[in-house]
């Protein structure tokens, strides 16, 4: 009379061996965690873009039981639904079995890339993203010819030159910020005292792309970490923290790039880690999980993780110090989906933004649908990510915000190239460090 | 077997080829809907993007005699969207446009996969709503509510999708479009409308809907209250109704549905309690506050435990949160459950439970309870290990629970729908008669059956009837019928 509504997974017999391999399969337990409900459904980008079930977060979960179970082959169309995703993890906020969305993910992209050939253009597309992202020297260099460039685009036929770039190769040029010479070569210092009485010490992740195309937010973020007490560190010799090749299945280098901030990180007399970047928060507390079957190292990166901290939680903890000066207007707050989603810090950077006078926080509607950045979405797949982008520029025009801030370079760049130059585009700290300092906000 | 090629090509042609899936992982994930027990693969299934796509594409099926399915967002829970073997499934999913939001006459008219919670987001502006609210509004349909006449916490007050339903377009199984219905809510005839209305998906597929939407309440109260037994809160919902007040929504949690849904939302439920109670009360603000103040001293007096009243509209949303994701989060507390779904006369509510948790106790398995106590609707969980080889008890007991409320003169289904789960025991509800009207009824929108075929009445096939030894047929042994 009735049949099972509990579990999608205990309903599919194993009709043949499963076909991931033996290195952190999908685990079957966070598969039947999936009652199949579809309340993950809406909050999909990736569905709400296509309305297919095969690019849900219920379907690609079916999926992954499905080739768990012997039915289905990794290549061909799972390989093809699964780069589909995001990594938004809108899903894991949605869900209310409590799927653990992100674990699964974690392991099956590795697997693909282990297990599934990719196309020659494709995989040379990857291996130049990964070649170039996670190097700060390599980055600093490209940013050079990229200053250059930005130049000559004005001139009407390199523009037009521009215009004529392969899809992806399109993306990557539009997505270039505004690139400062100086900025990307600029260091940071290696001790900041706190001002006045020193409330505790963290060491701050200075990051790869944030630190070359966002090297005022670090300025910023140091400016402020110690104008509200706290000693800052920043280690130099400080790598990639792993989050893009993590985020995209790159286990190997991801776990190299991890075991080598952990190194760097863990002798400092710092209470926490912090880092102004969404994604590299995401990734450092994944460490103790990700390296848990180590024996080598699963205990170090477990005391590192549980010392990472986003910068606005370290901020939210107590009660602000420094002085602020009134910044007055409507700021529009965007949840970067790999702190609000994945790492579930939502209420600390409204409290931040909130100790600032004279501010009037606004929220943006379809919050929790990602802006289509996603790592390194919008260059392998720029169609879905500009649609994406768009969506989110209208969402934020729609509460006629003077200001737009989100804590993600990827976000900032994403939502900049969709929003235009109208609104500034700044990272929260940004906006504390102005009013602290009494200084008008910065444009970018 | 299966669909040939040029009849896919077929599809691929009247819609577009990225319209069409028919690679077989693909369509796997089409395979079941919320109710994966049931699992079919269907042959191809298709995306249209327009009302006239659809219709389209049902021509081509009826041409061919291709069997059909009508998909929205897939959550039913009766396996109403189970795909059919050697058939197409026609997902709603891409007709999602809200077409008219109608403030003056308080209407709007949207397509079918718009989601029950985005009429109420359209019509918001305006101070209006749509008012059914089934506990899966962020995510099921309108479509999917007009094929099932779905509930919901509200429709105590407010009544079912039926009464909120001006008007459907709909796609008959020849591919012809007609209206049922018309905006007014007034039409001439037989009221073709009803009869669509909670079909199941089994009389056309609906492309235009247009609903009715209500001012939104000048005042919402809500209160929370803990028992010390499911009796006494079953007392308290007699009692309120009783005492001539028609709250917008009645709910009643016992222990295990409070411990998932506040292990999935920290809403404040009380873990522990044996029963929690949700009340609201909406309308005029005076109206609201007496009755407010009624409703407290009827719960007071049958012992309540804790009162928790709303204090703002984010404390009354997250009360609704643990409700509506119930069902769910009991996932977070079972391996594995069964969802039930039957009605009886609230008068004899207590009584049902009472019989319901020794049924379990007897069966050695935890059933949850979670319903919308005011129409004694009953949402019965059986909670249940596969690995530890407990399936065939607890479908044992879920079907018990179903039949004890037939026995009480309630119904099978109050909301979930019949769909391929529960048509082998619509005769224990229905007669033979019953069940060839409803048979007749269908031949006439349908007579080839193309149209969500296996759904909602009885086979012979479908019910697990198979051939056996042959027994002569009463007519044939009066001699009124010989078999050659």
């Amino acid at each position: 009379m009735t049949t099972p509504a509990g579990s999608a997974e205990t309903n599919l017999p194993q009709t043949g061996p499963s076909s991931f391999d033996e290195r952190r399969p999908p685990e079957p337990e966070l598969l039947a965690d999936c009652v199949h409900c579809g309340f993950c459904l809406p909050t999909c980008p990736t569905y709400q873009l296509w309305g297919e079930e095969m690019d849900s977060p219920r379907g690609r979960i079916y999926l992954m039981d499905l080739a768990s179970k012997g039915e289905i082959a990794l290549d061909g169309p799972f390989t093809e639904h699964i780069d589909a995703c995001l990594g938004c993890m809108a899903c894991v906020t949605a869900c209310p079995s409590g799927v653990q969305y992100d674990r699964l993910l974690e392991s099956v992209r590795p697997q693909i890339e282990r297990n599934v050939p990719r196309e020659p253009g494709d995989a040379l597309f990857r291996k130049a993203i990964f070649a170039l992202f996670p190097y700060r020297r390599r980055l600093r260099l490209a940013a050079l010819p990229g200053a250059l460039y930005q130049r000559l685009r004005r001139i009407p036929a390199v523009s037009r030159m521009a215009s004529k770039l392969p899809g992806r190769l399109a993306a990557m040029e539009s997505l270039l910020p505004p690139v400062s010479v100086r900025d990307a070569f600029a260091g940071l210092p290696v001790h900041t005292p706190a001002a006045g009485q020193r409330r505790g010490r963290v060491a701050l992740l200075s990051g790869c792309v944030q630190d070359v195309f966002f090297h005022r937010v670090n300025v910023a973020t140091v400016r402020v970490l110690a104008a509200e007490g706290y000693d800052v560190l920043v280690p130099r010799g400080q790598q990639c923290c792993g989050a893009l090749e993590l985020h995209a299945g790159r286990e190997d280098p991801a776990l190299t790039r991890a075991k080598r901030t952990i190194a760097d990180f863990e002798g400092l007399a710092a209470e926490y880690f912090v880092t102004n970047v969404a994604g590299c928060g995401s990734s450092m507390k994944e460490y103790g999980h990700l390296l848990a079957d180590d024996p080598a190292w699963a205990e170090r990166a477990a005391a590192f993780s549980a010392k990472v901290r986003d910068v606005h939680e370290v901020l939210a903890e107590g009660e602000p110090r420094a002085s602020r000066h009134p910044v007055r207007g409507r700021v529009a707050y965007h949840d970067a989906c790999h702190l609000g989603h994945a790492q579930k810090v939502r209420a600390q950077p409204r409290a931040v933004l909130r100790s600032i006078p004279g501010v009037e926080l606004v929220d943006l509607p379809e919050a929790e649908l990602c802006c289509g950045s996603a790592g390194i979405y919008n260059m392998i797949a720029p169609d879905a990510a500009a649609e994406l982008g768009a969506r989110k520029a209208e969402n934020v025009r729609s509460v006629t915000p003077d200001v737009i801030v989100t804590a993600n370079p990827g976000c900032l760049l994403q939502i900049g190239k969709h929003l235009g130059k109208d609104i500034p585009l700044l990272h929260p700290v940004q906006l504390l460090d102005a009013s602290i300092r009494g200084v008008p906000i910065p444009r970018t | 077997m299966g669909l040939s090629y040029a009849v896919r090509r077929e599809f691929e042609y009247t819609l577009s080829p990225q319209d069409v899936i028919s690679d077989p992982v693909r369509c796997r994930a089409y395979e079941c809907d919320g109710l994966t027990g049931y699992r079919v693969i269907p042959d191809l299934v298709l995306l249209p993007r327009t009302a006239e796509q659809v219709a389209s594409a049902v021509r081509v099926c009826a041409e061919h005699g291709i069997p059909f399915v009508a998909r929205g967002a897939g959550t039913g829970l009766s396996g109403g969207a189970l795909p059919v073997a050697d058939g197409v499934v026609i997902s709603l999913a891409r007709l999602k446009r809200v077409l008219e939001v109608d403030p003056v006459n308080r209407r709007a008219v949207v397509e079918p996969g718009v989601t029950n919670l985005e009429i109420t987001k359209a019509a918001a502006p305006h101070g209006l709503y749509y008012a059914p609210d089934p506990s899966s509004q962020q995510v099921c349909t309108i479509g999917g509510n007009v094929a099932e006449n779905s509930g919901g916490a509200h429709c105590l007050k407010y009544g079912f999708t039926t009464n909120h339903v001006l008007s459907v377009e709909v796609v008959l199984a020849d591919g012809s479009v007609v209206t049922l219905g018309s905006d007014t809510g007034e039409q001439l005839g037989p009221d073709l409308r009803g009869t669509f209305l909670g079909s199941e998906g089994t009389l056309g597929i609906t492309t235009k809907i247009t609903v009715r939407l209500l001012r939104t309440p000048e005042s919402v109260r809500t209160l929370l209250a803990d028992f010390p037994s499911i009796a006494a809160a079953g007392d308290v919902v007699s009692d309120v109704v009783a005492a001539g007040i028609v709250p917008a929504a009645v709910e009643m949690m016992d222990t295990l549905a409070i411990e998932a849904a506040e292990e999935a939302v920290h809403a404040g439920y009380t873990v522990g309690v044996p029963a929690a109670l949700v009340v609201e009360l909406d309308g005029p603000t005076e109206e609201c506050d007496v009755q407010f103040e009624q409703v407290k001293q009827i719960c007071e007096r049958h012992g309540c435990t804790r009162l928790h009243i709303a204090g703002s509209p984010e404390e009354r949303a997250a009360i609704w949160r643990g409700r509506k994701a119930a069902f769910a989060a009991v996932g977070r507390i079972s391996p594995d459950y069964f969802v039930q779904d039957g009605v009886v006369p609230r008068t004899r509510l207590a009584e049902v439970l009472d019989r319901i948790a020794g049924m379990g106790a007897d069966a050695g398995l935890r059933v949850a309870n979670v319903f919308h106590a005011g129409d004694g609707n009953l949402h019965p969980l059986v909670l249940y290990s596969a690995a530890a080889g407990e399936t065939e008890r607890a479908e044992k007991l879920s079907g018990e629970i179903a039949e004890l409320c037939v026995e009480m003169g309630g119904s099978l289904s109050g909301e979930h729908g019949i769909g391929t789960d529960k048509a082998c025991s619509m005769p224990k509800m229905f007669t033979e008669d019953d069940l060839a009207v409803m048979r007749r009824v269908r031949g006439a929108f349908d007579p080839r059956g193309l149209c969500n075929p296996g759904k909602v009445l009885p086979t012979p096939r479908l019910c697990g009837e198979r051939p056996g030894k042959y027994k002569p047929h009463p007519l044939e042994e009066s001699g009124v019928i010989e078999r050659l």
